[in-house]
């Protein structure tokens, strides 16, 4: 097998097998909610993204206009325009095809786990990285509809941390080895709860709280921390 | 139902449109800018910071496990368990201490 394919597969079992128990509690709640599991089903296949996904299901549960779905899938999306943006700068040799296809895989995980491992990516790279990640997610949420009457309700509870406790395995490793990342990482954070507690930002949707987070807390770490040699 | 397939197709083109026009206009150009490129480094960190506070509080049955799972998930993490061992391990025992509280 192709090396670049290979260690891009390699690369993708954690996130897959993170993805999981993510995918099987969409699919849980989706069908608890009153989806149906085909239908959690087609959303995980077509969408590929988790926090997207809950989303759009709250619009359509909730039986919100069709604007109101596109703003909101818009808005609560928009940080992958800023990956995509990053992960541009790092492939080589893309064709149209790549790219379409890379673009299609460019979840938060992948992303972050192709930026942080690689300085230059490869089509094959990309082949190998979104596969197992995206089967499982489509998986997990067929599974986890079907499944749906059968869970005890507190199992059903604590899968909600899964999600969260990937994304502190993928940011807490390097922010122990960079200062400069726990920085930036803690003024994001600092920003997300101010908005998400102070009351005049109530307005303030969630979606956009995280893009404010991230421009304000990325900028100021581009300022602050212009060297890319790490001296710690 | 009618409905629930422009739904659908709402969210797969709005989420793929995202995601695919950076990627495809960005042919062959790249950011010059010294400035830019390393806030694109920092993106990645801060967007999964700024998702995961405060939401992962409220992400269990009750603020009290939300935040123990908070602390487990830290805790593991820190101990570079690796993804799954973090998720797999913060639920399960967040599961655990669910049934211990309801027992008190």
């Amino acid at each position: 097998m192709n090396k670049e394919i290979r260690e891009g597969i390699d690369h993708s079992i954690p996130i897959a097998l993170g993805y999981f128990p993510v995918s099987f509690t969409f699919g849980l709640i989706a069908t608890s909610s009153g989806l149906n599991p085909l239908l959690a089903f087609i959303i995980s296949l077509t969408n590929f993204t988790s926090a997207g996904q809950f989303a759009g299901m709250k619009v359509i549960l909730a039986g919100g206009t069709y604007i109101e779905m596109i703003i909101t899938i818009f808005v609560i999306n928009l940080r992958y325009m800023l990956m995509s943006l990053s992960i541009s700068q790092k492939i080589k040799g893309f064709d149209l095809k790549d790219r379409l296809f890379t673009s299609f895989g460019m979840t938060d995980e992948i992303f972050a786990v192709s930026s942080i491992e690689k300085d230059e990516i490869s089509n094959k790279y990309m082949q190998g990285i979104i596969t197992l990640p995206y089967i499982s997610w489509g998986l997990g949420t067929l599974l986890g509809g079907l499944i749906s009457e059968i869970l005890p309700i507190a199992l059903k509870n604590a899968m909600g941390i899964a999600l969260y406790g990937m994304f502190l395995a993928i940011i807490i490793p390097v922010a122990k080895k960079d200062f400069k990342v726990l920085g930036v990482i803690i003024i994001a954070i600092a920003i997300s709860c101010a908005i998400y507690y102070i009351p005049i930002f109530e307005i303030i949707p969630d979606g956009w709280a995280i893009i404010i987070s991230t421009i304000i807390a990325s900028a100021l770490g581009a300022l602050i921390f212009p060297e890319v040699n790490s001296d710690e | 139902m009618n409905n629930i397939a422009i739904y659908l197709i709402i969210m797969a083109i709005v989420t793929y449109m995202i995601r695919a026009i950076p990627l495809v206009l960005m042919q062959g150009k790249n950011i010059e800018s010294k400035f830019l490129k390393r806030f694109l480094d920092f993106t990645p960190y801060a967007v999964l910071g700024s998702m995961t506070f405060p939401f992962i509080f409220y992400s269990t049955e009750n603020k009290l496990t939300g935040i123990i799972g908070t602390v487990i998930a830290i805790v593991l993490s820190y101990l570079n368990k690796g993804l799954t061992k973090v998720a797999v391990y913060t639920v399960i025992l967040i599961y655990l201490i669910d049934i211990i509280i309801d027992m008190i």
